[in-house]
């Protein structure tokens, strides 16, 4: 791209965007496509409040980049070894079982991340947290409570629930290890050690699947590194959508 | 039967008084079957609405512009709530008027049957389909049964926010590059038709349309309604720089009102009978959402038993399951 956003602190909020627009992206895939008319309502919800998360750290990022760079530059035209997210927010929907693993494995860190980030050395930052962790709790309320609800529903919830939590749990190593994102960030005061978010989660994820009635499956971890640039193969296809109008009118603005 | 006709008799004094008829009240059954179509058909019609719309919110191209298309969507599910709850206080359950729309028995606005092609599409729905669909709900929030009267009350304000979005688009678009520009005038050519023949055949050829005025279901004709969004919309296309496409289309002094072209009401018949561009696509769209979804809301609906169960005399095996 033509900006220089290689400075460290734009490169974490655009990790920090980077994983919110993306998941966002994602659930907004499942609007006129729900279970239930109540959860294409509250999966655009969620949708919706991610995004909007996404563009407060980019006009943040655009800013600190300077010479006139705006939060549609930072999502159009980067390309995909350029964004910096987790490789399981990436991933595709699946069935809804799916999607509920995914997110909450997703929330839970979130909530954790903002917590911290409430006291974030970068004052920007420690504002956008404060805002969004009421927002994120409800989030994480909402995907627990699907997981409870198809774990001890019925005998096909309960089997794809579990199918669910084995794909995705592979994808949550990566929340944990630090990438020079992460490394420059806990170095600076801006972000904590990710790799000492873990303990909680774990704690806050197996309380979650004891109420489910679910075993925390064993299961190899992925060696990922999303937030360095290297993806999955989806988010090319996902990139070349959401990106695609822009990119066909260069001279044109929305 | 002399106690019906009087009942019956009163009913239209009742309305013609503009009273209000809410769920408990007597009501002809023709009345109830009359509401129960036309309130269903509208919340299907929010309902697959949000599929031609869907489309783009994946590509919409600047991050506001996608929020505002999401948000917009997601207010035509709850309008589809709105809607489903009020033509349940008329006796039918939500899962049967889902399953007439899936089953084909039930109609909903023909113009979901047509494809959104391009972003303009996104503009060209929210002015002119939204438009047409005020001119009626303003109509409507007037309406005699008071649970449709009242979430038409909520269902407008949101709706006409949603036309002035639409506009915006237009504008945009209209203003911008000769690219975006021709995008524009392909949309408005695409829908203006259609967006006319949403508000029905004319009042001759609309056999319902006598006895629902009568019981003030329905407050103005088809023509009238249509006559209304024409003299309307035209001043906002002009206001943009963008055409009709109806070369017949020109301000009637006398009239106080534009003249407009012959509509095609073999399109319409045709669409409305199931050979649209999409009519296909957006069943086929909703019932594998509905198929794809069963085993959720059998499971949701198999927890909440298991918990109320187990809330009112706790078994040895449920507190088991709760401790392990």
């Amino acid at each position: 791209m033509k900006w220089d956003i290689c400075d460290p602190s734009v490169q974490y909020l655009l990790h920090l965007g980077d994983d919110a627009l993306i998941l966002g992206h994602r659930l907004s895939e499942w609007c006129g496509h729900g279970p239930v008319l109540e959860e294409d309502i509250a999966l655009s919800n969620i949708a919706l409040d991610l995004v909007g998360l996404a563009r407060q750290y980019y006009q943040l990022a655009a800013e600190r980049v300077g010479g006139g760079c705006t939060e549609d530059d930072l999502a159009y035209w980067r390309s995909d070894r350029e964004f910096r997210n987790h490789v399981l927010v990436e991933q595709p929907n699946g069935d809804f079982a799916d999607t509920m693993a995914r997110q909450l494995f997703f929330d839970a860190f979130h909530y954790l991340q903002l917590e911290a980030l409430q006291n974030s050395g970068d004052a920007q930052v420690a504002a956008i947290a404060r805002k969004a962790l009421k927002e994120t709790t409800y989030h994480a309320e909402h995907s627990a409570d699907w997981v409870v609800r198809l774990g001890d529903g019925t005998e096909e919830s309960r089997r794809r629930m579990a199918a669910a939590l084995e794909r995705f749990l592979p994808f949550t190593a990566e929340l944990f290890t630090p990438a020079e994102v992460d490394r420059v960030a806990f170095e600076r005061g801006w972000g904590p050690d990710v790799a000492s978010l873990k303990g909680p989660w774990d704690h806050l994820v197996l309380e979650v699947l004891q109420k489910a009635t679910l075993e925390r499956p064993e299961v190899p971890h992925k060696l990922l590194r999303g937030k360095s640039g290297i993806h999955s193969e989806s988010l090319g296809f996902l990139l070349a959508e959401m990106q695609s109008l822009p990119r066909a009118y260069p001279d044109a603005t929305w | 039967m002399a106690p019906t006709v009087d009942l019956e008799a009163r009913f239209l004094d009742y309305v013609a008084a503009e009273n209000k008829v809410e769920p408990k009240d007597w009501m002809p059954d023709a009345y109830r079957k009359t509401l129960v179509r036309q309130i269903s058909q509208h919340a299907h019609s929010e309902i697959v609405g949000m599929l031609p719309e869907a489309n783009w919110i994946t590509r919409a191209p600047s991050l506001r512009a996608k929020l505002i298309l999401l948000a917009k969507v997601q207010d035509e599910g709850g309008h589809g709530l709105y809607l489903y709850s009020a033509a349940e206080t008329l006796g039918t359950s939500r899962d049967q008027m889902v399953d007439d729309l899936l089953t084909g028995k039930a109609k909903y606005s023909s113009i979901f049957n047509y494809p959104t092609l391009t972003w303009a599409d996104m503009g060209a729905v929210g002015w002119l389909v939204d438009g047409a669909a005020i001119q009626n709900q303003v109509m409507l929030c007037r309406t005699s049964y008071g649970p449709y009267s009242r979430a038409m009350v909520r269902i407008c304000k949101e709706e006409s926010f949603h036309q002035r979005q639409g506009y915006e688009i237009m504008m945009h678009l209209a203003r911008g590059t000769q690219e975006q520009k021709a995008m524009a005038q392909d949309a408005l050519n695409r829908w203006w038709w259609p967006s006319l023949m949403m508000f029905g055949p004319s009042d001759d050829k609309s056999p319902n349309s006598a006895q629902s005025m009568a019981w003030r279901i329905k407050r103005k004709s088809n023509d009238d309604l249509r006559q209304e969004f024409i003299d309307k919309t035209v001043p906002q296309a002009e206001f943009i720089g963008l055409t009709i496409p109806d070369p017949d289309l020109k301000w009637n002094e006398e009239r106080g009102h534009y003249d407009f072209g012959a509509i095609d009401w073999t399109e319409f018949f045709a669409v409305v009978a199931g050979n649209g561009p999409c009519n296909t696509e957006r069943l086929e769209a909703r019932r594998k959402a509905h198929a794809d979804g069963a085993w959720v809301r059998e499971a949701a609906t198999a927890y909440a038993a298991k918990h109320s169960a187990r809330r009112a005399a706790p078994s040895p095996a449920a507190s088991k399951a709760h401790a392990a």
